[in-house]
C-alpha cells in the first residue's frame, strides 16, 4: 500500500538557487513526523510546495498514490492536507469563529443564491459549520470557547492564535496535517500543551502529522520518525535518538568539531 | 477554582458593559438586542414617513438621489469593502445600466424620434443586469493579476475607457456628448412610475431589499469567504477557498448592483449624459462608503445619505450657513472641556471679531464696506463682525490660504496654546467663508466634503458606522 504522503525526488529551485534537492520523504497514516533543520533549511518550502504554494521544479508529490504536484493550493487542501503558518496568518479581523467557519468552505455546497433565500441546503450546512466550528474549537478546552467566538482575531494572545490556526486547518476535516513550528513562542506550560495536543490529534483524530519543529523537547516527545534537512537535502532520518546523534546533523546545528577539522 | 484556560476578568467583560448606565450604554445594550431585519424593518418605516413628509418636488429628488447613492455604495461596498479590491471601474457599471436601459427604452435605435425599442422595465432590466454581470466577470477575469494599485490604475482606465467609448462611438445611437433623452417612463403591467415621490419609494424599496439580500450574503459561507481573501489571499486559498472565482464574484455582483443603480436613475432622470459617470460621480460614491464605514451595510446606507444631503444643503447658500457655522460650533463643544474653557473661547472668538471689526472700520472703512455673504438672519448677525472689503475676491483668496495655514498651525500646537489659537482660527474661517467660501457654493461643495471627510477620517478611521480594522502584515 502506497504511505499517505510521498516525496519522490523533489527538488525546487529559484533561478539558480536549489531550495529542496532530490528529497524523498514519506508519512504514513497515523504517523508523526517531525522536520527539523537549522533556519533556511528548507523545512517551510517543503510545505509550501506540499500545499501546492509552489510547483516543484522536479520530482513528484503524491497523496495517497495519486499525484498532486502542480494543483491549486485550494483543490490540495480539499483532497486532505491542511496546514499552520510558521508565521501566523490568521484573518485577523474575522471573529474566531468565522475564521474556522472560513476553512469548510470547500467542504460546502450553497450557491450565493441559495445563501440568499436561505434554503434547505444553505441553512443545513450553516448548521453544519457551526457545529463543526464548535467541535474544533472545543479541541482546545475552554481556551477558544464562549464569549472568545465573536471576538475579532486581533484580540487574541500569541498562543490562541497558534491554537486557532491549527482550529482552522482542522476544519478542513483533513487526513494530513502540516504544523509549522506549533511551539514557538510559547512558555513552557504552553509547549508542554502542544506536546499533548499533536499526541491527542493523531489518537483523536486519526490524523497523520509532519510538524517542524525547533524544540527539541517538542521533537523528542511526539515524533515516531525525525528528519533532518540541511540546504534542501536530507541529511538524515530515523528516530529521534538516531537523526539527534547523528554527525552530519550536529554538524549542520553546530559546525565542524573544531579538533577534528585540525586533523584533517 | 477557575478553570484553567479561561480568564475570568476577560469573560466578565460583557457583564461589566452591560452593568453600566448613562445613554452610550443603554444605546449599546439596545443594539445589542435588536436583529438585523428589526433594524431594516425600522428603516423603511421612516423611509416611509419622510416620504409622506416630502411635499416638495426638490426635496423628493434629493431624497431619491441619497437612496441612490445609498445603493450605489452598497455595490461598490462588495468589491472594495469585502473583497479588498479596490475598483475603480464601478462608475463604468453604473453608467452601462443608465446607457443600458436608455437604449433598450427610448428612440435611440430608431430614426427621427421614433422607433427604437421600448421595452418594459420588467424585461430591460433583467437584461440590463445580466450584461452587465457578464461584463464585471470579463472585468473581473483581467484585473485577477493584479492587485492593490496595479489593480486601481487598471480599473481607473476602465472607467475612463467607458465615457471615451460612449462620447465618440456613434453619436446617432448613444447621442456621444449630447447623451440620450426622452426615455420611457419606468413601465411594466400597465403600471408606470413618473413622479418623483413614485421614484422616491421605488429607490426606497431596492435600498431595503438590497441591504436584506447583502447581509444574507455577508453573513454565508461567500461572505466569508471575502473578507478571508480580503485579509490574507494566499492564506484564504490553502483554507480551501478558490480565490479567483470570488475575486471575479465580487466584480460581478459588484457590477449588477451598480447596472440596477444605473436604470434606475436613467428613468427617473430622463436622460443620460456622458458627464453622468465621470471619475468626480466615482469618488462620490467612494466617499459615502468610507464615510459610512466600508464594509458596513448600515454604514454604505448612512454615507449616501449624509453625503448627498451635506452636498445638497452645500449648494443653498442659507443651509451652507447653518451646516459651516454648525459644525465649528460642534466641534468646539465635543472637543474642549470643561465648559468654563469653552465659554472662554467661544466669548473670545465673539469679542475679537467686533473688537476687529471696530479697530478696522475706524482706521478704513472702504475695508469693511462689502457685505458678507450670508443673508437672513445670519447675514445680518454677522455684518459688524466679519471684515469683509468692498470688492473681496482677492482678500477672500488670500485669507483662504491664511485659513488652511492657521490650521495646520493649529493641528502643531497643544495645550492651552492651541486653545488660544482656536480664536483666531474661527474668525478667520468666519471671515473667508463670507468673504469667499460662500460666493461659489460649486467649488465649495467639494472643499467642504473633502474637509468632513478629513476631520471624520482622523477622528474615526473606521468610518461611522464601520467596525476598526488591523492590516495583516505580508510577511
Amino acid at each position: 500500500m502506497s504511505p499517505l504522503l510521498e516525496l519522490d525526488g523533489l527538488s525546487l529551485s529559484f533561478g539558480g538557487l536549489k531550495a529542496i534537492s532530490e528529497l524523498d520523504l514519506h508519512v504514513e497514516e497515523r504517523e508523526i513526523v517531525s522536520v527539523i533543520g537549522p533556519n533556511g533549511a528548507g523545512k517551510s518550502t517543503v510545505f509550501n510546495v506540499i500545499t501546492g504554494i509552489y510547483d516543484p521544479t522536479e520530482g513528484d508529490v503524491k497523496l495517497g498514490g495519486d499525484s498532486i504536484a502542480g494543483k491549486r493550493p485550494y483543490k490540495i487542501t480539499r483532497l486532505g492536507i491542511a496546514r499552520t503558518f510558521q508565521s501566523l496568518r490568521l484573518f485577523l479581523n474575522m471573529s474566531v469563529k468565522e475564521n474556522v467557519k472560513s476553512a469548510t468552505y470547500g467542504k460546502t455546497k450553497a450557491t450565493p443564491l441559495e445563501s440568499i433565500l436561505r434554503l434547505p441546503r444553505a441553512r443545513r450546512e450553516e448548521r453544519e459549520v457551526d457545529a463543526l466550528a464548535e467541535e474544533v474549537l472545543s479541541f482546545f478546552g475552554q481556551r477558544l470557547m464562549g464569549y472568545r467566538w465573536d471576538q475579532p482575531a486581533y484580540v487574541l494572545s500569541y498562543a490562541n492564535r497558534r491554537r486557532l490556526e491549527i482550529a482552522r486547518a482542522l476544519a478542513t476535516r483533513p487526513r494530513l496535517l502540516l504544523l509549522d513550528e506549533p511551539a514557538a513562542g510559547m512558555n513552557p506550560n504552553e509547549t508542554h500543551e502542544v506536546t499533548e495536543l499533536i499526541g491527542r490529534l493523531r489518537d483523536e483524530l486519526g490524523l497523520a502529522i509532519l510538524v517542524i519543529e525547533h524544540d527539541m523537547h517538542v521533537v523528542e516527545g511526539i515524533s515516531d520518525r525525525v528528519v533532518a534537512l540541511d540546504h534542501g537535502v536530507k541529511i538524515a532520518e530515523g528516530s529521534y535518538r538516531s537523526v539527534a546523534r547523528d554527525p552530519a546533523v550536529v554538524e549542520a546545528y553546530l559546525g565542524r568539531d573544531p579538533e577534528a577539522l585540525a586533523e584533517e | 477554582m477557575a478553570q484553567i484556560g479561561i480568564d475570568e476578568w476577560v469573560a466578565r467583560s460583557g457583564d461589566r458593559r452591560d452593568d453600566g448606565s448613562g445613554w452610550r450604554k443603554l444605546l449599546a445594550r439596545a443594539d445589542a438586542r435588536v436583529g438585523w431585519w428589526q433594524r431594516l424593518a425600522l428603516v423603511a418605516l421612516v423611509g416611509l414617513i419622510a416620504g409622506q413628509l416630502l411635499t416638495n418636488v426638490n426635496t423628493q429628488t434629493v431624497a431619491f438621489n441619497s437612496l441612490l447613492y445609498a445603493m450605489l455604495a452598497l455595490g461598490l461596498n462588495i468589491a472594495v469593502g469585502w473583497a479588498g479590491l479596490l475598483d475603480l471601474s464601478y462608475i463604468a457599471f453604473f453608467g452601462l445600466g443608465a446607457y443600458g436601459y436608455a437604449v433598450l427604452s427610448s428612440t435611440a435605435t430608431g430614426s427621427g424620434g421614433t422607433g427604437g425599442i421600448h421595452l418594459p422595465a420588467i424585461e430591460s432590466i433583467p437584461l440590463v443586469l445580466v450584461v452587465a454581470g457578464v461584463a464585471g466577470v470579463i472585468i473581473g477575469l483581467i484585473a485577477l493579476r493584479l492587485t492593490d494599485d496595479y489593480l486601481a490604475i487598471v480599473t481607473l482606465f476602465v472607467g475612463q475607457a467607458f465615457m471615451e467609448v460612449v462620447n465618440n462611438i456613434d453619436p446617432g445611437t448613444l447621442g456621444g456628448v449630447n447623451g440620450l433623452f426622452g426615455l420611457d417612463p419606468l413601465h411594466s403591467f400597465g403600471g408606470r412610475i413618473e413622479s418623483p415621490i413614485g421614484f422616491y419609494y421605488l429607490a426606497l424599496i431596492m435600498v431595503v431589499v438590497l441591504a436584506g439580500i447583502l447581509h444574507q450574503l455577508d453573513t454565508s459561507r461567500t461572505g466569508r469567504a471575502w473578507r478571508a481573501l480580503r485579509d490574507d489571499p494566499l492564506v484564504a486559498s490553502v483554507m480551501t477557498i478558490p480565490v479567483n472565482k470570488l475575486k471575479v464574484m465580487a466584480f460581478s455582483f459588484g457590477a449588477i448592483v451598480g447596472a440596477l443603480a444605473g436604470t434606475v436613475f436613467a428613468a427617473q432622470q430622463d436622460t443620460v449624459f456622458p458627464t453622468n459617470f465621470t471619475a468626480n460621480i466615482l469618488i462620490l460614491i467612494y466617499a459615502c462608503l468610507v464615510l459610512g464605514g466600508v464594509g458596513s451595510i448600515a454604514g454604505a446606507i448612512l454615507g449616501g445619505l449624509v453625503v448627498t444631503i451635506g452636498e445638497q444643503m452645500l449648494s443653498s447658500p442659507n443651509d451652507a450657513g447653518y451646516l459651516f457655522y454648525g459644525l465649528i460650533l460642534i466641534a468646539l463643544v465635543v472637543r474642549i472641556r470643561p465648559w468654563r474653557r469653552l465659554a472662554a473661547v467661544v466669548g473670545g472668538v465673539i469679542a475679537l471679531g467686533f473688537a476687529a471689526h471696530a479697530i478696522v472700520a475706524a482706521v478704513s472703512s472702504s475695508a469693511v464696506a462689502g457685505a458678507p455673504g450670508s443673508s437672513g438672519w445670519i447675514g445680518s448677525a454677522v455684518r459688524d463682525y466679519v471684515i469683509v472689503p468692498a470688492n473681496p475676491a482677492t482678500y477672500g483668496n488670500v485669507l483662504y490660504v491664511v485659513l488652511i495655514c492657521a490650521l495646520i498651525l493649529l493641528m502643531r500646537l497643544h495645550g492651552t496654546r492651541r486653545l488660544i489659537a482656536v480664536v483666531p482660527t474661527v474668525y478667520i474661517a468666519a471671515c473667508c467663508w463670507e468673504s469667499r467660501l460662500i460666493v461659489n457654493p460649486a467649488i465649495t461643495t467639494q472643499i467642504m466634503i473633502g474637509a468632513i471627510l478629513i476631520v471624520t477620517m482622523a477622528a474615526r478611521p473606521q468610518g461611522l458606522l464601520g467596525t476598526r480594522r488591523v492590516e495583516t502584515l505580508q510577511p
